[in-house]
């Protein structure tokens, strides 16, 4: 995501704020595939979200006032994945929720273009009292998991709240740590990791993209 | 005013009310023309002005301008509306009277003739009001104002609403052979309106004035024309309606003369586009079909005057909302070179037309001094570079305000000298 | 964080001052915004942080209660520090010009200005003198874009689109920048647009916006899908245009009796305040085809979006997107 910083220029009389990027940003680029690495296929995806649903079950002590909310885009239907793997295990269908934390982030004053807002939806029983499993697919900076926190609070105030992620590929930029992973994901300076979802991606995968390693 | 004689030498002259387009010297002694002719000498004492190149004309004659003074001397004053003037190559100029107070008394009239001879510059011929402080209602004493200078009686800015006053007008200025200058608006079709009424008005939510506002005023002040045998003048036609009754009424015998903008001639209310005040006045600018029967009517003669309308405000006053700014534009700067640019240049009107509409049929619809280069006639002359390729920038007029829709434009053709009863009052090398 | 290119909304521009100026895409985007901030009014916590630490001045020179109260629930929603102003509490009564009323307001550090005043293009001269975001709550008869826009969502929230669909608006079209904004709009997002009511009270050329004139109601309702009954301010009688409201609601009135003779389930909106007995009778606006109150729900979440999207966003690549029309 671009970084700006808000400036004030004097232009003909008038001063208007402009948003300059700042010169070590590096700009998004298309990355081909001798850039991307697989670091987990569909298999290892499947074993290790069947594994996270056990953790899950075992961390909460069942399937009582369990709610799974996936961070909008891949974390919700991971989140999804989850909620029909403990379904298939214990015979209970958990309610899933979506969260779009876009309106809590903390530099979005800062950004330039205003990112496109996803869907918002909690399960009817609200999460008030009840055991929240946040869902989401890579574990970086910390600070979209500090959204969503917060979101979460504007909604009720849940029993308990854990955080289930994909992939954990470190560089956290606030205390903030995972209950569940997937995977720890190394990857190279410059690089990201990016999970692919059948919903969103058309298959189920993780790979490390770019990066000088 | 009794300045060195001047010999202008090797101009072109284009003096329509002589039939002359010829290259020819004029020689000037005494505030007036002594000579013209080829190859004049000069004595030791004249001044030569070598005119080789450039265009020589009667001095040119704006008769309906706003010098605001008194009362408005934020937005120009006699003075610098002079100044304007002579920058424009204008060697007259009539002064509108709707000043505050209004010019409606002999007092009045001799304060704005004064000044004008104070600043000496432009020759400044006060106007008369029609009616008492331009009320609609009591005449004025247009004897007297006659008598004290003025050059025509008008309301203009407002219509005189009540047809039976405007035909006494007309009936009674008869015995003072004053031509009554009027502004055609019916005010309750107006409605309050800012701009052309059509669809860049519907667009922008601004009330639209109809033709017809302007159609409707014509067609009776040409029939209280003709029922009175009066001195009519109508100032800035700006509709094609309005453009035909008065062909019409021309050819029937009607005593009539009338007026182009050169904003209407150049512009339509596309211009009003982005709310600019600079492109609102009264009347507004219209329709293409409009302003193209103006050019028609400026072609055959039936607007037989282009006047300015020279409408000074100050910045604060068109720094506002489109509704609550006023009306008006400043125009005596660009006037020559607009025209020259949108008629001569466009093949609408050769150059001799162009002096005659500017100097010669104004002067005479008026009865002022000059308009003809004459022996004889007032040292009154403009020497115009028709070459002279320049770009309007408000910022430098002469003018107090700087309130024109030509910011930015382009135009051709510029007075470099203008010489008003022999003296020179402007020069564009000496600036 | 996510990590990889996220979406990003097309930009508004600096103001949003008419829908005139805005592309298909770009209205889209604020309605589809919209939607999802409709949410966020039924959250036990109706309130996001998207605006935090941004302070927004509400400077209405007209009256306007509902508008402003509508932008006022918006910006706190989205966690904005607001201010209102009217013209009774301003120094705009005391001769101050529009001009240093904006400057004034700039100088004590504003990061957005809504404006309500009574001159057509007051917006567009506010925006184009301060550094602010400028919002048009409705500049003389040109334009009220969030009132456009909430119609609009309105309709699509109803029929599911606004393509293709034929949309009539009724009663005075020339005084009303409701009308125009939806003029606009409807036409920018393909429906077919077509306006009714005497003529005194349409605008000229009102054709030349491409839309279809109907001299009758009957013939309205006979074609239209979509009614949008505009309010007919009681002065205009006294202006002449209408001789009486009487024989108004008689020849022009959304009656109950001409939507059940129409051909189609109508959907009728109504801007507000309404006149009951006047341009709509009760039984019509409080009837099942009326969609009033959901109109005063959806101009919160239009106006959160039109909030969120001007935000932040760069000016110069906004402008781009605008000359470039649809993306």
């Amino acid at each position: 995501m671009p970084v700006h910083r808000v400036d004030t220029a004097v232009r003909a009389g008038l001063s208007f704020r402009v948003l300059h990027p700042l010169p070590h940003t590096p700009a998004p680029a298309v990355m081909s595939d001798s850039q991307r690495r697989s670091v987990m296929d569909t298999a290892a995806v499947e074993r290790a979200l069947a594994r996270m649903a056990r953790e899950v079950v075992e961390r909460t002590g069942g399937t009582e006032r369990l709610v799974l909310v996936g961070i909008h885009r891949r974390g919700v239907d991971l989140a999804r994945w989850l909620a029909d793997e403990i379904g298939r295990t214990e015979g209970v269908q958990v309610p899933t929720g979506s969260l779009d934390i876009t309106l809590y982030r903390d530099d979005l004053m800062v950004v330039g273009p205003r990112p496109v807002v996803g869907r918002t939806e909690l399960p009817d029983g609200g999460i008030d009292g009840q055991q929240v499993v946040i869902v989401d697919d890579v574990l970086y900076t910390g600070r979209t998991v500090r959204a969503a926190l917060d979101e979460l609070a504007d909604f009720g105030r849940p029993r308990r709240i854990l955080l289930c992620v994909l992939a954990d590929r470190g560089g956290r930029e606030l205390p903030i740590q995972a209950d569940i992973v997937g995977a720890q994901v190394p990857v190279p300076e410059g690089g990201r990791v990016e999970v692919l979802v059948p919903g969103t991606d058309g298959s189920l995968g993780v790979e490390v993209v770019g990066g000088n390693g | 005013m009794s300045a060195r004689p001047v010999l202008i030498r090797g101009g072109r002259v284009v003096d329509p009310s002589q039939g002359m387009d010829a290259v020819v010297d004029v020689l000037l002694v005494d505030g007036i023309v002594a000579r013209i002719g080829e190859g004049l000498d000069a004595s030791a004492e004249t001044e030569v002005f070598d005119a080789s190149g450039l265009v020589v004309t009667p001095g040119l004659v704006d008769v309906h301008v706003h010098l605001r003074e008194p009362g408005g001397e934020h937005k120009e004053t006699i003075e610098s509306g002079a100044r304007a003037a002579v920058a424009g190559g204008f060697t007259s100029v009539v002064a509108m009277p709707n000043t505050d107070p209004p010019i409606d008394s002999p007092a009045t009239v001799g304060y704005v003739l004064a000044a004008g001879l104070r600043a000496g510059l432009a020759r400044v011929y006060p106007s008369g009001c029609i009616t008492l402080g331009q009320k609609g209602e009591q005449l004025t004493e247009f004897g007297e104002l006659a008598a004290a200078g003025a050059v025509c009686v008008t309301d203009d800015g407002r219509p005189v609403s009540s047809a039976g006053v405007m035909r006494m007008a007309l009936e009674y200025a008869l015995t003072f052979d004053l031509p009554v200058a009027v502004h055609c608006e019916e005010l309750t079709l107006s409605r309050g309106g800012t701009m052309n009424e059509g669809i860049v008005a519907t667009r922008l939510g601004l009330t639209g004035v109809p033709n017809a506002s302007e159609d409707v005023m014509i067609a009776r002040d040409l029939l209280l024309a003709q029922l009175t045998g009066g001195r009519l003048h109508v100032q800035h036609v700006a509709t094609r309606g309005g453009v035909e009754m008065i062909r019409a009424a021309k050819a029937r015998g009607v005593r009539v003369t009338a007026e182009a903008s050169p904003h209407h001639f150049s512009l339509t209310d596309e211009a009003v586009e982005w709310y600019r005040t600079d492109a609102k006045m009264n009347p507004p600018l219209r329709s293409a079909a409009d302003r193209d029967a103006v050019r028609e009517g400026v072609r055959d003669g039936t607007l037989d005057v282009i006047a300015t309308d020279h409408a000074p405000h100050h910045y604060d006053e068109k720094e506002q909302a489109f509704e609550d700014a006023p009306n008006g534009i400043v125009g005596l700067e660009t006037s020559f070179g607009v025209a020259f640019t949108e008629l001569v240049e466009k093949g609408v009107i050769d150059l001799a037309t162009l002096v005659d509409r500017m100097s010669c049929t104004p002067a005479r619809a008026l009865g002022l001094p000059g308009g003809t280069l004459r022996a004889g006639a007032p040292a009154d002359v403009t020497v115009i570079d028709t070459r002279a390729e320049w770009t309007v920038d408000a910022a430098k007029f002469v003018s107090l305000s700087r309130n024109t829709p030509f910011a930015g434009w382009t135009l051709h053709g510029r007075a470099v000298r203008t010489i008003v009863g022999g003296a020179t009052a402007w020069s564009a090398e000496a600036r | 964080m996510a990590q990889a290119p996220e979406q990003t909304a097309p930009a508004l521009g600096k103001d949003l001052l008419g829908l005139e100026e805005l592309s298909r895409g770009q209205i889209l985007s604020i309605l589809d915004t919209a939607e999802r901030f409709k949410e966020i009014s039924v959250r036990p916590v109706k309130k996001v942080p998207a605006l935090r630490n941004r302070t927004i001045v509400n400077a209405f020179f007209e009256n306007s209660t509902r508008t402003r109260v509508s932008f006022e629930f918006a910006e706190k929603r989205m966690g904005a520090d607001t201010v209102s102003i009217s013209t009774s509490g301003s120094s705009v009564q005391k001769g101050e010009t529009l001009v240093d009323t904006a400057r004034n307001l700039e100088a004590m550090g504003i990061d957005m200005v809504v404006i309500r005043h009574s001159s057509s293009g007051s917006a567009r001269f506010l925006a184009e003198r301060i550094p602010s975001n400028v919002i048009n709550a409705g500049d003389g008869k040109h334009e009220h874009p969030t009132q456009g826009l909430l119609d609009l969502l309105t309709i699509r929230d109803h029929r599911g689109r606004i393509e293709g669909l034929k949309v009539c608006i009724v009663g005075d079209v020339l005084h009303s920048r409701v009308a125009r904004s939806n003029i606009h709009g409807l036409k920018r997002l393909g429906a077919q647009v077509a306006v009714c009511g005497p003529a005194t009270l349409l605008p000229a050329a009102v054709a030349e916006l491409g839309v279809t004139v109907f001299r009758r109601i009957e013939e309205a309702i006979e074609w239209a899908d979509v009614l949008n009954v505009l309010r007919l301010q009681l002065e205009r009688m006294k202006s002449g245009f209408i001789p009486s409201l009487r024989e108004y609601n008689r020849v022009f009135g959304v009656t109950r009796a001409r939507v059940e003779a129409g051909p189609r389930d109508l959907l009728i909106l109504h801007p507000g305040p309404m006149n009951r007995g006047v341009e709509i009778d009760s039984d019509v606006a409080d009837g099942p085809h009326s969609v009033i109150l959901q109109q005063v729900t959806n101009g919160v979440a239009v106006r959160m979006a039109v909030l969120y999207l001007l935000s932040g966003g760069r000016a110069e690549q906004a402008e781009a997107v605008k000359q470039g029309g649809d993306p």
